[in-house]
């Protein structure tokens, strides 16, 4: 309470430009992310449990079987270790969009909890920095249950498989910054529906996910190698056949850094300009 | 202006100036708010008075002029500025689907504060504005008043040095806003600093030691309450409605009244107001001209008719 606001005070020493300090900001806004997680933890493990059952049960065994039968898998391996680590990566993408878009646009229309911490000490950076945290945390959920998942269908041919995790994360981190510098100047949900429908699908659909893209018409295919879920899907598939190698893994990781690296700048733009005009 | 003087001013602005675009929201106001100081920004929608508590909340950068607020540059020190401010925003920005506890919890974490100061403090914010007995509970179902109230109790929850109340009971009905009133005027016994907008002049006229009329971006007048009615305005009002289509007819007639009964009139689109000393006087002498409103009311004049006085415009126009 403010009974003694009539006593004067030192005025607090002006935090400093960068170091921890930004970190320990940040991190207040990830804790506000995690208690409103709890209230609604329990249907999202359900369904990041469920979807990819459902993924690997039709696509893996039903569609897979035809595809053992007829051509005897894929690059040497059944259908559904194939599409396995592909799906893996998309599980990553599909996670960023769904953890961004409509949290993010939320945070400035619904709920405007943005505008509460913007009040607070946070700056938008650190509001940014705090919720891309929390993304982070759901797209390690996600995939850790997917990939626990694929191991216990036994479509997992390699020790390798494990560094599939932080892989399939980066996919995500590729697309959320710059999913999350986009929403938050949105002012209305119309072109989400959209964006899911025209760039999230047939990403899902044509990046090397269920076929190689070798199988795509020459003209489309460096389409396929410019987006970062290919990137993804190649890096994860490497890890969990066990056949990566360090150039073409240093490649993959480049690329989905240098994408989420330009998101996280665009973010910085979009966040201040929204908290702080 | 010396040291000891310069400490007790805790929000200071000369020529501050916020454009958007080609759009001067504010427009060059000067305001200097001493320490305990409950004062206001008056003025109708769209006059800059919120644009003005953004920057002072350190969340807008001004476009140009001097702002300082706790003898710092909110530029270079906003975070540092922001932890000494409480905040209640026009929108109650409440986690809805958080219960009342929950929404102190995640607000006083922004501001760094351990769990257990947060505890003690949430209990006592709580009972200050009357909602202990739904702390468990879930603030969607709250009604509008509670709601306002568990926002005040939110923006106390880092003892701040100034809170900002921007429209503090917009959209709450009569007695929702005399409880937010009663709640505010008991901070600012306790010496709290307050700077509040409002379009409401009763409110103003409660709880401001000194306010602004803004208006487009400027700032018309600055003063008490009671002074600013003093300076611009009589002691009394009278209100007078004729049949539609009669005003401006009926003070044709009343301008015939001499300066002494009736100071200054007003022609509204439902009513014609006649400023003057005694508004008993002035009906006797209206019916003296042989005018037969068909209703009268003699009143105190407000701050509404202050506003009227300076811009041509109702508050609520």
């Amino acid at each position: 309470m403010s009974a003694q606001a009539a006593r004067p005070r030192p005025a607090p020493a002006a935090p400093r430009a960068g170091g921890p300090a930004q970190w320990s900001f940040a991190v207040r806004e990830f804790r506000f992310w995690l208690t409103d997680y709890r209230r609604t933890w329990r249907g999202s493990v359900i369904s990041s449990v469920l979807g990819p059952l459902l993924y690997l049960g039709a696509m893996g065994l039903g569609l897979g079987s035809l595809v053992n039968r007829h051509a005897g898998g894929i690059l040497g391996v059944s259908y559904l270790t194939f599409i396995a680590p592909g799906v893996l990566a998309a599980t990553g993408m599909q996670t960023a969009f769904g953890e961004t878009l409509y949290p993010v646009l939320g945070s400035v229309k619904w709920v405007q909890n943005y505008f509460a911490a913007a009040a607070s000490p946070l700056r938008p950076a650190d509001v940014f920095r705090g919720h891309l945290l929390f993304v982070t945390l759901r797209l390690t959920m996600n995939c850790g249950v997917f990939l626990a998942l694929i191991a216990a269908f036994g479509a997992v041919r390699s020790p390798l498989a494990a560094a599939a995790l932080p892989a399939a994360v980066l996919t995500g981190l590729a697309f959320a910054p710059a999913l999350m510098a986009w929403s938050v100047t949105r002012t209305r949900d119309t072109s989400f529906s959209v964006l899911m429908r025209f760039v999230m699908v047939p990403l899902f659909l044509f990046s090397g996910t269920f076929f190689p893209v070798t199988q795509l018409p020459g003209w489309l295919r460096p389409v396929a190698y410019a987006t970062p879920l290919w990137h993804g899907v190649e890096l994860c598939r490497s890890l969990t056949l066990g056949t990566a190698t360090w150039g073409g893994a240093a490649v993959h990781v480049g690329y989905l850094l240098a994408v989420g690296a330009a998101g996280c700048a665009d973010a910085g733009y979009t966040y201040r300009r929204r908290l702080n005009e | 202006m010396s040291h000891a003087e310069d400490a007790e001013v805790l929000v200071r602005a000369r020529g501050l100036t916020k454009r958007f675009g080609d759009f001067a929201a504010v427009d060059g106001i000067d305001v200097s708010i001493p320490r305990g100081e409950a004062f206001g920004f008056l003025g109708p929608n769209g006059a800059g008075k919120s644009s003005t508590m953004r920057m002072v909340g350190c969340v807008s950068p001004p476009t140009s002029g001097e702002l300082t607020i706790l003898g710092l540059d909110p530029v270079r020190h906003g975070p540092a500025i922001r932890s000494r401010l409480g905040v209640v925003p026009q929108e109650n920005n409440l986690d809805v689907e958080l219960t009342v506890r929950e929404n102190l919890l995640v607000y006083g974490r922004y501001f760094g504060l351990p769990r257990s100061v947060i505890r003690d403090r949430s209990a006592m914010l709580l009972d200050f504005v009357q909602l202990s007995d739904r702390a468990g509970d879930q603030v969607d179902p709250l009604s509008g008043g509670m709601k306002r109230r568990l926002v005040i109790a939110r923006s106390l929850i880092n003892d701040p040095d100034i809170l900002l109340l921007d429209e503090p009971t917009t959209g709450l009905d009569p007695q929702a806003r005399h409880i937010v009133w009663d709640r505010l005027f008991r901070l600012k016994q306790r010496g709290v600093t307050l700077i509040l907008t409002t379009h409401y002049m009763d409110e103003a006229e409660q709880l401001c030691d000194r306010l602004v009329v803004m208006d487009a971006g400027r700032i018309a007048a600055e003063g008490s309450p009671r002074a600013l009615i003093e300076r611009y305005s009589t002691p009394e009002v009278l209100e007078l409605r004729f049949d539609p289509g009669q005003h401006d007819q009926a003070a044709e007639k009343l301008t015939a009244l001499p300066a002494q009964t009736a100071e200054r009139l007003e022609v509204l689109a439902d009513r014609v107001l006649v400023y003057t000393r005694n508004g008993d006087d002035a009906l006797a002498a209206a019916r003296g001209l042989g005018l037969e409103p068909v209703t009268s009311l003699a009143r105190r004049s407000t701050l509404e008719d202050v506003f009227l006085r300076l811009t041509g415009r109702q508050l609520d126009d």
